[in-house]
């Protein structure tokens, strides 16, 4: 057993630190030190320099278009690109869908969907929840009929991130009715110029609009979009969730947060000090440190488990609630430590053309937006509340 | 030992809430925080019609002669409602200001056009390296002739943007943190020298940022004894923490009825939500939330005007600690309980999750206040 990195490893880690360290534009690393939200020309822009280095699918199998990199090595590159301050890319296209079709997909669709997924061309929604049903995902209703080589969906999904910048999505919909609920599922990927589908924005707590409602008017899909078998899509459903849950630590992410506290704790008085040497801030900021370290290890030793073809299952369900929480808390943390200027509506950070310098200082940039926003992360991705069932039910027998 | 409501109480209560019902909720802050003042002076017309602008002020200076418990029913029956007008600001800071400072020519002046609703306060005493030390001012005031030159920038100055008459502190002697030498002026909106800078917060409603740049005011702005302008913040501070956490309680008390009613009607797994035991408990522990919280509300209240300092100081800071941590849990399981629609702006409960959340913020926030608590016990 060895803790450590090998020679190897550390090599590797310098080889990424470095290359990001030049690659990533200093505009784009500049707006995630503010804590602003980064705009999808700029994440596109990102993805195409990680696209042209070959990095952009670490976890992809190599004849695809991934690395062939070991667990490790996607763990170490995962967290240095966030340590550096480099934007996560959206997920739907490259850890979502992607995996499903060149696991699931004909040859035919590999060749048709890949390729514009790796040089991030075209982007994805995911159509899963409906408004009748969240964490009861198999319980639901949008509808493919068959007729002829087409399917004609009608129904609708809500809290799809990005549709309204979204090419593609990809659905659960239900062709078969008459048995358990998870038997007549199937994984449709819908263009969505198509005629019949309609987005509606909805604008969350923060004042953002990133998530909407998709309406399906007798929308034809071709058959040949189907992934693998009908009534199978609760199979490729499961798989993406586990994928989805897969490095939801997101610890590179969490160290940058950590320092961006730790930079507003030393810019920031309290009983004429700096609030960096208060100790109730100190404890406070300890504890979390030692709640990332315990999620950090718990990751690589899950990881370890992989190495040895211990396939990833439901410690990615652990891992999503200890990580949403931990999130949460640190976020609450950053908002605490800003004070009065958590107070102001931050979101004209991201406004176009607005050049009114921001009333909240740099260095608290967007805690209160974050902290709005993270809100969502104990719901999405299957609820804290049905993980927890989850592990209850699968990890301890009950 | 008696803590039930006066009939005079239980009927402003019922006013209250009845007013509150009828015009306000989360529905009428969408509509208001697009606008430029971000409420509406017709209900504040309305406010100063049933008196409740009258409230705090004694029957000599034109009041009613309310009793904090009386600002705590008015406040709590606001808290229901997210109502937006600025009673905070001018009512309960700029009143106990004028309270605690004014003389009887200034109350003379100023309290019957704030009673009939003419006349808007707030109080700028926040600072951009104060955080929630009402002593950290750096702004300055020197004497010129007979009158002062104000220098300096206040922070997050609630309804700064629509206020008429803005009390801000201002250092006379001393040094930046000294406890001494920090006066108060009145100051007129419309000074030349003074400038703002308004934004929308968070929660709705509004505030700004004021930079003053030798602004002259006569010697009559000065608000109680020169010098001596800390102890009148601190009351302001009091008065407004106590209305707040009153309103946390109504705000908690919103948000625990739509959880429950919701849970019992949103259907998953073929059954109502509220029928997971998982749920079920973490009600329980959020009715149980709003219940201490609503408890140390009044006891903030009963406490405010005790004689024995230490008494009120714990009274107050301890009601500010609970409020923030009980309106936490129950602002957050709300969102949590109501899954992705609480993450919408289109439903009620962010906007309450928000207000409760700020409401921690304002005047101290849980950590500033136990050790406020801790220093005076």
């Amino acid at each position: 057993m060895d803790l450590s990195f090998s020679p190897e490893e550390t090599a590797f880690r310098d080889e990424v630190r470095a290359w990001v360290a030049d690659a990533l534009p200093a505009d784009i690393k500049a707006a995630m030190e503010r804590g602003e939200k980064v705009k999808k020309d700029d994440l596109r822009r990102w993805h195409k320099i990680l696209h042209e280095k070959g990095w952009i699918a670490p976890a992809w199998p190599k004849e695809y278009g991934g690395t062939g990199w070991t667990a490790t090595q996607r763990y170490i590159f995962a967290n240095e690109m966030a340590l550096a301050g480099a934007p996560d890319l959206p997920a739907f296209g490259l850890k979502m869908v992607g995996p499903v079709i060149y696991t699931y997909g004909s040859e035919e669709q590999k060749r048709e969907y890949l390729p514009g997924i790796l040089n991030g061309d075209v982007w994805w929604c995911q159509g899963y929840s409906e408004p009748g049903s969240g964490s009861d995902l198999a319980s639901l209703k949008t509808k493919a009929v068959s007729d002829g080589d087409e399917y004609v969906v009608n129904g609708s999904k809500i809290w799809t991130t990005g549709a309204h910048e979204a090419d593609w999505i990809f659905c659960l919909v239900r062709t078969d009715d008459t048995g358990k609920k998870q038997e007549g599922i199937s994984f449709l990927l819908i263009d969505m110029k198509t005629p019949g589908i309609e987005v509606s924005p909805i604008i969350i707590i923060n004042g953002d609009h990133t998530v909407n409602q998709v309406f399906f008017n007798d929308v034809r899909v071709p058959k040949r979009n189907l992934i693998g078998k009908e009534n199978e899509g609760w199979t490729y459903a499961k798989f993406l969730l586990v994928n989805e849950r897969n490095g939801i630590a997101q610890i590179g992410a969490k160290k940058h947060t950590m320092a961006r506290i730790r930079k507003l704790a030393a810019s920031t008085q309290l009983n004429g000090h700096r609030l960096a040497d208060d100790p109730g801030y100190q404890r406070r900021l300890a504890e979390t440190e030692v709640a990332l370290m315990a999620l950090e290890y718990s990751e690589l030793r899950f990881l370890s488990g992989q190495k040895t073809d211990h396939a990833p299952g439901t410690e990615a369900n652990m891992m999503k609630v200890a990580a949403t929480q931990l999130q949460q808390s640190m976020s609450e943390l950053f908002i605490e430590i800003a004070g009065y200027y958590s107070y102001p509506f931050d979101g004209f950070r991201d406004t176009e053309g607005s050049n009114e310098p921001p009333v909240v200082p740099e260095d608290a940039g967007g805690a209160m937006h974050q902290f709005l926003y993270g809100r969502a992360s104990t719901i999405y991705g299957g609820s804290n509340e049905i993980q927890r069932d989850v592990i209850a039910k699968v990890l301890l027998s009950l | 030992m008696d803590l039930s409501y006066s009939d005079e109480q239980t009927m402003l209560r019922d006013s209250a809430e009845r007013f509150v019902e009828a015009n306000c909720g989360a529905e009428n802050l969408r509509k208001m925080r697009n606008t430029e003042e971000g409420f509406s002076r017709n209900y504040w017309k309305q406010m100063a019609e049933l008196g409740w602008l009258a409230l705090p002020f004694t029957e000599e200076q034109g009041g009613l002669g309310g009793t904090a418990v009386d600002t705590m029913v008015l406040m709590e029956a606001f808290g229901k409602g997210l109502v937006l007008e600025p009673y905070l600001t001018t009512v309960v800071m700029g009143g106990a200001a004028l309270r605690a400072g004014g003389s009887d020519a200034q109350i003379e002046e100023l309290v019957p056009a704030l009673v009939e609703g003419e006349l808007m306060f707030t109080v700028a005493y926040a600072e951009p390296q104060a955080r929630f030390d009402l002593f950290d001012v750096a702004t300055t005031a020197r004497r010129d002739g007979t009158g002062w030159v104000i220098d300096g920038s206040k922070a997050v100055v609630l309804h700064g943007d629509s206020a008429d008459k803005i009390i801000v502190s201002a250092r006379t002697s001393g040094d930046r943190r000294d406890a001494t030498g920090i006066s108060l002026f009145i100051v007129d909106a419309g000074a030349p020298g003074l400038e703002r800078r308004p934004y929308p917060t968070v929660d709705g409603s509004r505030a700004a940022e004021i930079m003053l740049g030798s602004v002259r005011v006569d010697a009559d702005a000065l608000l109680g004894r020169e010098g001596e302008g800390l102890p009148v913040l601190e009351r302001v501070a009091d008065e407004a923490i106590t209305a707040l956490c009153a309103e946390a309680v109504g705000a908690m008390k919103v948000l625990l009825d739509t959880t429950v009613e919701y849970t019992k009607t949103r259907e998953q797994f073929g059954q109502p939500i509220a029928k997971f035991q998982v749920l079920r408990h973490r009600m329980a522990d959020m009715m149980m939330e709003y219940e201490q919280a609503k408890s140390m509300a009044l006891v903030a209240a009963l406490k405010l005007d005790s004689e024995d300092p230490v008494e009120r100081r714990k009274a107050v800071s301890g009601a500010k600690v609970q409020i923030g941590k009980s309106g936490r849990f129950v602002g957050q399981q709300a969102v949590q309980l109501h899954g992705g629609m609480g993450m919408t702006d289109e439903l009620s409960v962010g906007h309450y999750f928000k207000r409760l959340t700020m409401i921690d913020i304002l005047f101290g926030n849980v950590d500033h206040h136990l050790k406020q608590f801790s220093a005076a016990a």
